[in-house]
Order: structure tokens, then sequence, then C-alpha cells
């Protein structure tokens, strides 16, 4: 039986809590940085200087390269100190919370979101998720109560319409429009499905939704279900996510426990349930056919459309397919209302975004900016520019389905439409920064090649045209491409754009079509001159000794395993190109800078 | 507990709920370490299901396995973010080191290879991840001090 609560009361408990308190960020990457450490020794610090305060674990704050995170509050604000081990705690405790006063390496927290906008993320690294009262404690389920009790399913649509929400897990659709159309679905069975199956390779935002604020995506699911008549809602979750899976359970019990979910929901005429089914390892169950095949629990094969899910979804009921980060929005959306979402942002593509910045950038994690920012903010102002001083190479945007952004075109304000016209997409909000060490032939080899492993094999455009794409790509990265080559790739690329039975398929293409448009150059360097520019491609590698810095030493000869360095310490040594395997060894041992790698 | 009365227990508590053969695979995976012949029909039994239905699924998906894991389970991530910070690697030093190919498991089956798409940690890249434990920003050198904590 659920128990009655209050949120008021739980609201006012949550804020007598304290002023002063220390929390450690725990979400997978912090744990991978030894965050489990760090949160047992602050436990024993705590505990022998004798302190009564409370230590909280929270999600992750995005500033992933700076984990492990600790942050403390007193009296004179809130400070966070990164890269912290187990040696720094006695400090961050016996002199920074005993006696109020910040240590110099502590940095003002605000000083993290410079840039920034958090709504989807906005109480990651600030609540506990484990637990339903620290969310209530920031307003949580307020806007649930308030929509479930004074307002109407019709209110609730009509709010999200305002908003301008558009789904953030790839497609943006307008999540209004998605709603209406399942609210309008007659059946006596309704669907709302969470879909957490986060594909893209590189990109982790919905990970650390999960982790940080699951009551945030549960809120939203909720609202989501009441607006279009759901009996039941689904989290389809990456089997991978062994964290957030256990952090959504936690939050699903509590609802249950405290009557978030259940029958009658906060006293009203609607009854709601959630359940959570997982993945198993195949990135188109992402796409939403497929999704409903596997979480029937079937192989994941996409199916055409129509009809489309919010007509005939799971187990043939209408179901409405929403993405982790659009549910955290929604019931941001909820609380503060419709209008004051859609003034943020620019043209149609209103709010926030977050985007996992990746790749070659000095501060890597998670942004969550108000769209119309500039692609070249992200990347040199929030995340610090690109990392050894390197130049910038390209800006990729939406994984496997996207398209490159070249350094021209960084000042790009961001949206939906923006992004397209240059040829990428949105995407869930993946964006790797690759520097001039990056070889664009082999980033659109390493796209197709995930996408090929990934197809489902159902329709022949995308089983066959990835496969001879691949093969292609593989000729012309060994430098036994012909020009010829690259309009057999440009006609594939179209083939399966056009015909393929699901997005994998159809957007498989994008990441060549892409690089092609801004940099068909380096493809055909490749090709004509059998050069990598960046030196990646193996195959077109040559390692050579430098005659004047070469001190004969001989080391380089010991250690190749290939025999494939003749001479000796008289006459100078040199690399034998038939018999050079590519391994790098000589390159590595030599210390005087005698080998280099064209 | 014997495995059949584990296997017993999962399909009695998935039978009735529908669509539910992944959730129950995943339960049987997870007690087991894979889903052996004999179990999938065992499980096929007792959740009326045809043995097709269940190796329809097993095979399609790469998270399901059908042979004996290794002790330690040993993921190297090849998602964009590893695969630009050079996690390829970090698989030719592991292939090195356990003298196994990916899939594969050490002869003394404390080791298996395994590689994977993007385990989330991209702000840690390239990452390893071995049993639960996640390692990041590895570097090839750091492979053989890492593989030395669990060896026997
Ligand atoms: C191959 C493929 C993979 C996808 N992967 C995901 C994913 O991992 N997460 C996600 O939310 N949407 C993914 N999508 C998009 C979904 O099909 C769907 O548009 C989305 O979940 C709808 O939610 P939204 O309207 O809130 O964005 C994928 C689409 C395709 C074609
Ligand atoms: S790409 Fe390796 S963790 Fe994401």
């Amino acid at each position: 039986m659920a128990e009655k609560i209050c949120l008021e009361d739980i609201q006012k408990s949550q804020q007598e809590a304290g002023d002063t308190w220390i929390k450690v960020g725990m979400a997978t990457c912090g744990i991978a940085a030894g965050a489990d450490k760090v949160y047992k020794a602050v436990l024993k610090e705590v505990e022998s200087n004798g302190l009564n305060i409370p230590v909280m674990i929270t999600g992750c704050i995005g500033s992933c390269y700076a984990e492990p995170l600790v942050e403390v509050k007193t009296s004179e604000g809130q400070f966070m100190y990164t890269g912290v081990d187990e040696a720094m705690v006695s400090d961050i405790v016996g002199k920074h919370v005993a006696t109020g006063k910040s240590l110099p390496s502590g940095v003002p927290s605000d000083s993290f979101n410079e840039g920034q906008m958090r709504i989807a993320m906005r109480h990651c690294g600030i609540v506990d998720p484990e637990s339903i009262d620290s969310y209530i404690g920031n307003d949580g389920y307020a806007a649930l109560r308030k929509h479930l009790t004074e307002g109407t399913p019709e209110g609730v649509i009509e709010e999200m319409k305002k908003s301008g929400l558009r789904g953030r897990g790839g497609a943006g659709f307008p999540t209004f429009m998605k709603w209406t159309f399942a609210s309008k679905s007659k059946s006596d069975e309704k669907y709302i499905i969470c879909n957490a199956d986060e594909g893209d390779p590189g990109a982790y935002m919905d990970r650390s939704i999960l982790e940080g604020d699951p009551h945030a995506v549960v809120e939203g699911m909720i609202l989501g279900g009441y607006a279009i008549g759901a009996t039941k809602g689904f989290f389809y979750v990456r089997a991978e996510y062994p964290l957030a899976i256990r952090r959504l359970q936690k939050a699903i019990d509590a609802c249950k426990k405290y009557g978030i979910l259940g029958e009658n929901i906060f006293g009203s005429s609607f009854s709601f349930d959630i359940e959570i089914r997982l993945g198993a390892g195949a990135f188109v169950c992402g796409e939403e056919t497929a999704l409903i095949a596997s979480l029937e629990g079937k192989r994941g094969t996409p199916r055409p459309r129509p009809p489309f899910p919010t007509d005939k979804g799971a187990f043939e009921k209408p179901s409405v397919i929403n993405n982790v980060e659009t549910l955290a929005n929604v019931s941001a959306i909820l609380f503060k209302g419709g209008d004051w979402y859609g003034s943020i942002g620019v043209g149609k593509s209103t709010g926030t975004k977050v985007f996992a910045v990746t790749g070659k950038v000095k501060h890597s994690g998670l942004v969550e900016i108000p769209m119309g920012t500039t692609i070249r903010d992200v990347v040199f102002k929030i995340c610090g520019g690109i990392a050894k001083e390197k130049k910038i190479l390209a800006v990729q945007t939406g994984g496997p389905s996207g398209g490159v952004i070249t350094e021209q075109y960084l000042d790009t304000p961001i949206s939906y439409e923006s992004l397209a016209e240059l040829g990428s997409i949105m995407g869930s909000g993946g964006m790797i920064v690759m520097d001039e060490d990056d070889c664009i032939v082999d980033i659109a080899k390493f796209y197709l090649g995930f996408c090929v492993d990934e197809s489902c094999g159902k329709c022949s455009p995308c089983r066959i045209g990835g496969k001879k794409m691949l093969g292609l790509l593989e000729k012309i990265s060994e430098g036994k491409g012909e020009l010829g080559d690259l309009d057999k790739l440009k006609q594939i690329c179209h083939a399966m754009q056009k015909a393929s039975l699901c997005g994998l398929g159809q957007t498989a293409p994008n990441p060549i079509v892409s690089t092609l448009r801004y940099f068909e150059h380096e493809y055909k360097a490749h090709i004509t001159e059998h050069k990598c520019r960046a030196g990646v491609c193996q195959k077109l590698l040559k390692y050579l000794v430098v005659e004047d810095k070469c001190k004969r030493c001989g080391i380089c000869q010991k250690i190749c395993p290939a025999d494939a360095i003749e001479g000796d310490r008289k006459s100078g040594f040199t690399v034998i190109q038939d018999k050079c395997i590519k391994c790098g060894s000589c390159l590595d041992s030599c210390k005087f800078d005698a080998i280099v790698k064209k | 507990m014997s495995e059949d009365a584990r296997i017993e227990e999962v399909a009695a508590k998935w039978k009735d709920v529908p669509g539910s053969l992944i959730m129950a695979l995943h339960e049987v995976q997870e007690k087991l370490g894979y889903v052996p012949r004999e179990t999938a029909m065992e499980l096929a039994k007792e959740m009326h299901v045809p043995l097709a239905r269940i190796y329809e699924v097993l095979t399609f998906y790469s998270f399901f396995k059908l042979t004996p894991p290794g002790k330690h389970k040993v993921q190297v991530c090849l998602g964009t973010a590893c695969y630009l910070k050079g996690a390829a690697k970090l698989v030719e030093e592991l292939k090195d080191q356990l003298k196994i190919n990916e899939g594969e498991t050490t002869e003394d089956g404390m080791f298996e290879l395994e590689l994977v798409r993007c385990v989330g940690c991209c702000g840690l890249a390239p990452v390893v991840v071995i049993g639960e434990k996640v390692y990041g920003n590895v570097e090839p050198a750091e492979i053989a001090s890492i593989l030395s904590e669990y060896e026997k």
C-alpha cells in the first residue's frame, strides 16, 4: 500500500537539511575515475573529525575531464574540487569543511556552468539520484501534481505546443504533435515508451541524466502518459548501462511507495505504471519500430511505416516513443511553463540541447547550451579548445547518421535547421572534435563500419550497400583506390538513402556524403598520391630513416620484428619498404627522432 | 539451488508477462554467464515458446553469449571517442598480452576479450572495462599492470 505523502513536508525537511554539506559525483564516469574510494574516504574523515553534516552522492555535472569531483558547501558558498584523490580528502574535510574556509584548489561551483544553461540536466550533480525526497526537495513532482489535480490532458499538450520542444533522440519531431496523434488514437490501452537505448557511440547524455536525475525522466513520462491517456510506460534501456538501470528501478520503486505511480495518482482518476525492459546490444533497436519489436521480446528488426507507432505500436497498441532528454525537458517545461521554454533558443529550435563533447578537446564532457549558441563557443569557450595546441580539422555531429562541420562554419548558431543545411544533423547530441592528426577517410570508414556491423540485414540496400561502400573505402585507405570509386560511392550513398527500410540505412551514408562534400581532396590524395595527410592509414605510411639525425646506434634494427631495417653501424640504416609491417616499433625506439613516418 | 530450479524460477517470473523473453534471457545470462543449449531448451519448455524463437533472439543480440565466458571479461571500447584516442592500439596490446583474438577466451579461462561500442564514459576515452570496473585514459603501456590486478 502506498504511503500518503505531502510534497511540501518533504520539501521543508529537505531544506532544513542544512547549509553545510559535501557532495561526491558518483556517476559511471566518476566511479571510473575513483569516486567510490573518495566517497568512502570522505565518510571516514567526516566521522573522524566528529562532524555532523550530510555527505551526498550525486550524478555527473558533465565535467567528466575533471572527475572525481567533490563539492563542498559552507556559509562561504559552494566550491568544487577537481581530480580529487584519497590524499586530498583529509584537507577538504579537515580544513575546508571544519573551518568553513575554502582551500586554494577549490573552484567556485558556478564557474563550471559558464556559457551553459541547464534544463534537462538541471539536477545532475545537485540532487541525490537515489533519493526521491531529494528530487521532491528540488520542486520534483510538483508539476505532475498540479496537472493531475488541477489540469487536463489537453492542457498538458497545449503547454508542450507552446514550448516548441522537439524530440532530442535525433529526428527532432515536435513532441506535442506526437502526443496529439496518440491522444486521438482510440484504444483500450496505450503506452508511452522511453527510448534509453542511446546507441550513438560517443554520446552519453542519456546515461548521465538517468544516473544523475532519474526522477526527472520518470516525471516526464508520467506527464506524457497522462497527456495521451496511456495506461503504462516502458523504459527501454541499454543493458550496457547497469548503474542507470539500477537507479531508474530505485526511482520507480520509490514512486510506487509514495503513490506517485499506481492507482489514482495524487488522488486523481489517473492510474499509471512503469516497467523497465532491457536492450541487448543492437544499435538498430534505437529505431522506433525495431525498438518495439525488441520490447516485445523479438529480434529487433524494423518494419515499414505507416502504420506509425502512435496508431499501432507496442503490442499493436498506440504508443509514443520519446527520448530520455526529451522527457527530462518535459518535466521542466510543465513546471515552469511552455512559454518560458519557448522563449529560449532560436526560431523553430527552442530550449536547450545537451552535447557530449569528446575527441580532441581539452575539457571533454557534457555541455547543455541554449539553441543558437555557436559551435565555436561550445568547442573553444566552454570546452577549452583543442588539446595539445593542435589545429582543429572538423567537428562531427550526429554520430553515425551525421556529418562533419569544418572550421569555416564553426560560427554557425546551433539549430536543427542550421546543422541540416551544413549537411549534418543535430542527432542525439554527440559532438566529436577532430584535429589535424585525424584522417577524414578513416573517420568515414569508422562510422560506416559501425553501421555495417549494426545493420540488421533485413533490407538489401543497407545490407549490401553498406558492405560495398566499406570495401571501396578500405581500398582507398590502402592506396588501391581509383578516382571512379568516388562516383561509385556517391551512387551507392544515394541508393541507400532512398531505398533503405529504416533510418539506419537511410542515414548510414551521411558521414560519407558529408566528408566528400568538404574533404573530397583528402579522398583524392589517398587515391592519386597514395598519401594520408594525418598518417593514420597504415598501408600508406612509410617509415624512413633521417640520415642527418641518425646516430647509427642500431636499436631500430634490433627492435624491428620484421627484419625490415638493413645496414650496419658503419654505413647507416634504411627501411626496406617491402618488408616493413608498419608497426612503428622503430619510431618508438629511436631516441634521436631519426625515424619519421610519412 | 540446482540449475534447473533456477531456470524454473526465471520462467515462472516471466512466463505470463507479455513479450518478456529477452528479460528472461538476461536473467539466465546473469546467473550463468551465458546461455547454454540445455538451458535454452529447458526455458523453451517452461515458458512455452519454441526453441527456434529463443535462438532467433539469442543470435540477433550481441549481448547474449552461447559459450562460457572467461573469468574476467575485458572490454575495450571502440566507440568514436575512444577510437579517436587510440583504442585500436589498446586492442593490439591486449591481443598481444593475452594471446587471443577478440571474442576469444584465454586457455586458462581467466580472460575474455570483447570489443564494445561506447560504454558511456567518452569523457575518459580511451576506456577499458574489466568486469564492472572502468579504466579511463588508458595507455598501451598500462595494460600489463592493469591485467596483473586480476591474475590469480
Ligand atoms: C538507427 C537509429 C538509431 C536510433 N537510436 C536512438 C537512440 O539511441 N536513442 C533515441 O532516443 N533515439 C534514437 N533514434 C531515434 C528514434 O527512432 C526516435 O526518433 C526517438 O526515440 C523519438 O523520441 P524523441 O521524439 O523524443 O526524439 C534512432 C533512430 C534510428 C533510425
Ligand atoms: S566512445 Fe568509448 S566510452 Fe564512449
